[in-house]
């Protein structure tokens, strides 16, 4: 009995998602991750491909409620999953209060890796609203920043934390 | 970089993998978590011909079990879930301990137990828990059905295993620790990063001595190392200042660390003193 010929023609798969909350089919090449398909087909280029074996975080990405890393997720893979980039979360309450702390906390410099950095601490924010710095730092551990800018990148965790916990009335 | 050309199949449900599995052995590789898997494709480490993705298969994928004596984890359950699994804190606290220093929150999401047991990287913290716990291996097979192996003899070498090339880990079983002391160190320099040593262990204190103790090294040599004469002089111990000399004489004269890339085995060999020291308090907590 063969499977792999009779089911998997090499053109590709088709996947159904749902990418920013719109509706996509697509045809994709079961070797190619998440993040190209994101950028490349569905042109959502908020998403940065750093160093495509899962080191470096830029391309994480929310699939299923879940941080991941989009390098290290196959297009093919997503079939039928919820797939939030940055551009879809900005009416996120969580990710805008951290972009606007980003901001006021200068909290990028060239900012490859600033997507990546607000899906990773909107995962630690949702969790926990009053974490300590040194639990945002060991949360971000996985997200390279490659200017250093990490201490203002903590001052923002800390800042949208602060905000947020005001506004639900802490 | 990106992977080289694969064939890529859905599995249907158990009985669809193994068969795959059996058809085509080595060519293929279940394709879990991905967190390993995939990185070495990017890197052309590897370029099996077959990736079979095993993730929609609902019978590896139950939440943690608990029936009598023995906590049940499926092969699919994810790194994170070891954190937020009340059955898992309850019950497995070496791995509740052991899951938030593998990797990182985004690595957690999606990579599995499975797959990271299967995998078996020397530097790795499950396969290092499952010795030091004396957990059992359940493996599945088209011809051989199932089977179980005790974890010391699962891990065989250097990302060598017991698993036969058309045999998949379904599940591992641990005794419950609910009554255990748990002790997990590990030395990296970044947090996430491979350690560049550490140490998982377990035993049953009855006033200031220990028994049952399980201790085993990783990233020290080329799979899970357990410390049996380390953990024998603990349990000839009478007190916990005595345990910590006893166990670190032993240390001294009989440990071996092999070098990795970044650390010398002379490097290994120092941390791993510090390392065991403060595993010992951990366990007399």
């Amino acid at each position: 009995m063969t499977f792999i010929n009779d089911q998997v023609p090499d053109t590709g798969l088709n996947i159904k998602l749902q990418v920013n909350g719109q509706p996509v089919h697509a045809q994709v090449s079961v070797r190619q991750h998440l993040g190209d398909f994101l950028r490349e087909s569905q042109g959502f280029k908020g998403t940065h491909i750093g160093c495509e074996h899962g080191v470096c975080g830029a391309c994480t990405v929310r699939v299923d409620g879940r941080a991941v890393r989009s390098c290290l997720t196959l297009a093919v893979q997503a079939d039928a999953a919820q797939v939030f980039t940055i551009e879809g979360l900005s009416d996120d309450p969580v990710v805008r209060a951290l972009q606007n702390s980003f901001v006021r906390c200068h909290a990028m410099q060239c900012g490859f890796c600033t997507a990546g950095m607000l899906l990773t601490a909107a995962e630690l924010l949702q969790a926990q609203l009053d974490p300590s710095r040194d639990e945002v730092r060991e949360y971000l551990s996985g997200n390279y920043c490659r200017c250093t800018g990490y201490e203002s990148i903590v001052n923002a965790v800390m800042d949208a934390a602060q905000t947020l916990r005001k506004a639900r009335g802490e | 970089m990106k992977a080289a050309p694969f064939k890529y199949v859905l599995a249907q449900s158990l009985e669809h993998c193994l068969e795959l599995l059996s058809e085509h052995g080595d060519d293929a590789r279940l394709l879990a978590g991905g967190q390993s898997l995939l990185p070495s494709l990017a890197l052309r480490l590897s370029a099996p011909a077959l990736l079979i993705d095993i993730n929609r298969v609902s019978d590896i994928s139950a939440p943690p079990q608990v029936s009598g004596g023995v906590v049940r984890l499926s092969a699919l359950t994810r790194h994170a879930d070891l954190i937020t699994s009340p059955v898992v804190q309850a019950h497995l606290p070496l791995l509740h301990r052991a899951a938030p220093w593998i990797a990182h929150p985004g690595i957690r999401n999606r990579g599995t137990i499975g797959g990271s047991l299967a995998l078996g990287d020397p530097a790795s913290e499950l396969p290092a828990c499952a010795v030091a716990a004396g957990a059992t291996f359940i493996l599945q097979s088209k011809s051989g059905g199932l089977r179980r192996v005790p974890a010391p003899s699962f891990y065989q070498g250097m990302f060598r295993n017991a698993c036969a090339v058309d045999e998949m880990i379904v599940a591992i079983e641990f005794a419950r620790m609910d009554a255990l002391q748990t002790g997990f160190k590990e030395v990296a320099r970044r947090r996430g990063d491979y350690a560049m040593v550490g140490l998982a262990g377990q035993a049953r204190r009855s006033g200031q001595r220990l028994t049952n103790v399980g201790l085993s090294f990783f990233s020290v040599g080329d799979c899970p190392v357990l410390a049996s004469k380390i953990c024998q002089a603990i349990e000839a111990a009478e007190n916990e200042s005595q345990a910590v000399a006893m166990a670190l004489d032993v240390y001294q004269r009989d440990m071996q660390a092999s070098a990795d890339l970044w650390c010398s085995s002379q490097a290994k060999k120092y941390i791993g003193r510090s390392v065991l020291e403060d595993v010992i308090h951990d366990l007399y907590q």
